[in-house]
């Protein structure tokens, strides 16, 4: 398996973050059910199972049948947490998910664990960085990248307690917990992490403690940039989004491909009202095996690259 | 308390003859559907009739004006291309007004070319893509378990549709499950879209691949009510294994022109042939 994240102080994986949400939430709710493709250890609902083993299905290595089985669980009054690898949930039941649950507008939650290259190691079958641009083709489907431990548990809440499709993107790759000055977590809002006026950083997931780091270095440098956490791919928040135009330059960071993911969707918004010089963020397409933490090194997703990415967009004012 | 049929209260006899009139209902009306829209897939339509037909007159629990009550018998249908069939037996069973047929495919109708639950009532889930009504019907059956409720889950699957993978994910689990309350009903016309399906990608010996998967496996003849009724009525409890009844049919059934004939799986009729088809409906 990918390299698994180290046992650095400080760092989160937020699988265990959604595994101890899903159990609080299920004390509290019985239509609260998991549904798995051979997927427990992968998704931490080994604790869930011990607890609720009838209210687990585990359907074996068969993600389109785990997507179809959350639709009808759904239908029987369920609320179905349907947790797999990001790249396969997606990927491999595609049209699941757009007939089943989106196109069918069912309360099914879909998890995608392990996403963006967190198992790079692995190669491109087992990269998911094509699923942000997949997912928000379908206009009903909430999807929901939360950045660190604490939004990952609202957004799994946020989830459950609505009533309707719902994708929640998570990694598992270690990152830190962001500081917050007013702890809200609203499904469509983004949350300006940083005030800034020169530029806007738009990230989302485990890019946005890098985006922070990044404006930290150039407001040493008197560049003041703005960092907008886009937890929210759908609906997006386009008002923030027209904010951040007025900066006059955009940067989008996000750990997938540049094809229509969170940046094409942040250029949709602006081209369409304030065109700004911007830059987005990501892998190129398919890339080089090689650890989660050298792919960001070599694509220049780091705290350098998106500085560098910023001082360079604003040039283009 | 759900209310049931009609039919619940009439002689068994007279249920067999009831059901085999709403079928010719089903056909004649479907077929004037597609002659009306120009589209439609008539020779599955008329090789299912029979089985909806028993299916909504003498086998589901429903109520049509509580669409979505929790206690409901579920159908799922798989096959969603056959919407002329479909349409008219939710019509017929009271989930909307028969007049609503005559908007069959047109703009903003919700009668459109596979249905839709989220607009049509009786609707389960939305198919038209192959291989998706049984993976559904599976999760349901289970909710089903989970739950100790007494309502079952029936899905009707065309017999090309079990080329898809998917049925075979979903048939694994169900068999695994031991999902007595899951029953699936195989149109079993052996034809599909473009030639017969043992000339494509043979099925057969199907009976035993299911019974592979941990099913218990019934054929029937898909057009007698006698046999649709009793099989599909029949109790599940302590079956302990999902159902599986390969019902024998025949694709384009009714008429003489489209009996067994591959263009009709989704050709439309001209004047002279609607006029030939409906003057042999009777």
């Amino acid at each position: 398996m990918s390299a698994a994240a180290p046992a650095e102080a400080g760092l989160f994986d937020c699988r265990d973050s959604f595994a101890a949400t899903i159990e609080s939430l299920a004390e509290q709710d019985a239509r609260i059910v998991t549904v798995v493709s051979d997927s427990v250890g992968s998704s931490k609902l080994a604790g869930f199972r011990k607890k609720w083993p009838e209210r687990m299905v585990n359907v074996g290595i068969a993600e389109q049948t785990l997507v179809a089985v959350g639709a009808g669980l759904a239908n029987g009054g369920k609320v179905p947490f349907v947790s797999a690898a990001s790249c396969f949930i997606t990927g491999r039941a595609m049209e699941q998910v757009k007939a089943d649950i989106a196109y069918s507008n069912v309360n099914v939650k879909l998890i995608g664990q392990s996403s963006g290259v967190a198992y790079g190691e692995l190669g491109p079958t087992h990269h998911s960085i094509e699923d942000m641009a997949w997912l928000r083709l379908f206009n009903n489907l909430t999807l929901i990248v939360p950045a660190d431990p604490w939004q990952t548990e609202q957004a799994i809440r946020a989830a459950a307690v609505m009533d309707g499709p719902v994708f929640v993107r998570i990694s598992r790759m270690p990152v830190p917990a962001l500081a917050r000055k007013h702890a809200r977590f609203e499904i469509g809002k983004a949350e300006t992490l940083m005030e800034g006026n020169d530029a806007a950083i738009i990230a989302n997931g485990t890019m946005v403690h890098r985006a922070v780091a990044a404006a930290r270095a150039l407001a040493v440098e008197g560049i003041s940039a703005r960092v907008i956490n886009m937890a929210t791919v759908n609906p997006l928040d386009e008002a923030a989004i027209l904010a951040a135009a007025e900066t006059g330059a955009i940067v989008t960071v996000e750990e997938h491909s540049v094809r229509g993911g969170l940046g094409g969707a942040v250029a949709e918004i602006v081209t369409a009202n304030t065109p700004v010089p911007m830059r987005i963020m990501g892998f190129p397409g398919f890339v080089p095996t090689g650890s989660a933490a050298w792919l960001m090194e070599h694509f220049g997703l780091t705290e350098t690259g998106i500085a560098d990415a910023v001082r360079q967009t604003i040039a283009r004012k | 308390m759900l209310s049931t049929a009609p039919v619940q209260t009439t002689l068994p006899n007279d249920l067999a003859r009831i059901v085999r009139d709403k079928a010719l209902w089903i056909r004649r009306r479907s077929f004037q559907m597609v002659y009306e829209a120009q589209l439609g897939h008539p020779g599955g339509d008329f090789s299912s009739a029979d089985i909806l037909a028993a299916l909504y007159f003498g086998v589901l629990r429903f109520d049509p004006t509580k669409p979505g009550d929790p206690g409901r018998d579920r159908f799922v249908m798989s096959k969603g291309h056959c919407t002329g069939a479909f349409y008219a037996v939710l019509a017929a069973a009271g989930y909307f007004p028969e007049a609503e047929l005559t908007t069959y495919m047109e703009p903003q109708s919700r009668l459109n070319g596979h249905p839709n639950r989220n607009y049509l009532p009786g609707v389960e889930t939305n198919t038209g893509p192959l291989g998706h009504g049984l993976p559904v019907a599976t999760g349901i059956a289970i909710a089903g378990q989970m739950d100790g409720a007494d309502f079952r889950t029936f899905v009707l699957t065309g017999d090309g549709e079990l080329q898809e993978g998917s049925n075979w994910e979903a048939a694994l689990t169900a068999g695994h499950r031991k999902l007595e309350n899951l029953t699936v009903i195989i149109d079993r016309n052996r034809l599909q879209q473009g030639a017969r399906t043992e000339e494509t990608a043979s099925l057969d010996p199907l009976d035993d691949k299911w019974r592979a998967f941990g099913w218990h496996v019934e054929t029937i003849d898909g057009h007698d009510p006698d046999q649709l009724l009793a099989m599909l009525s029949a109790s599940p409890k302590g079956r302990g294994k999902p159902l599986c009844v390969i019902a024998n049919t025949i694709k384009g059934k009714g008429v003489s022109f489209m009996h067994d004939n591959v263009d009709w799986h989704h050709g439309v009729p001209n004047k002279e042939q609607y006029e030939q088809a409906m003057a042999e409906l009777v």
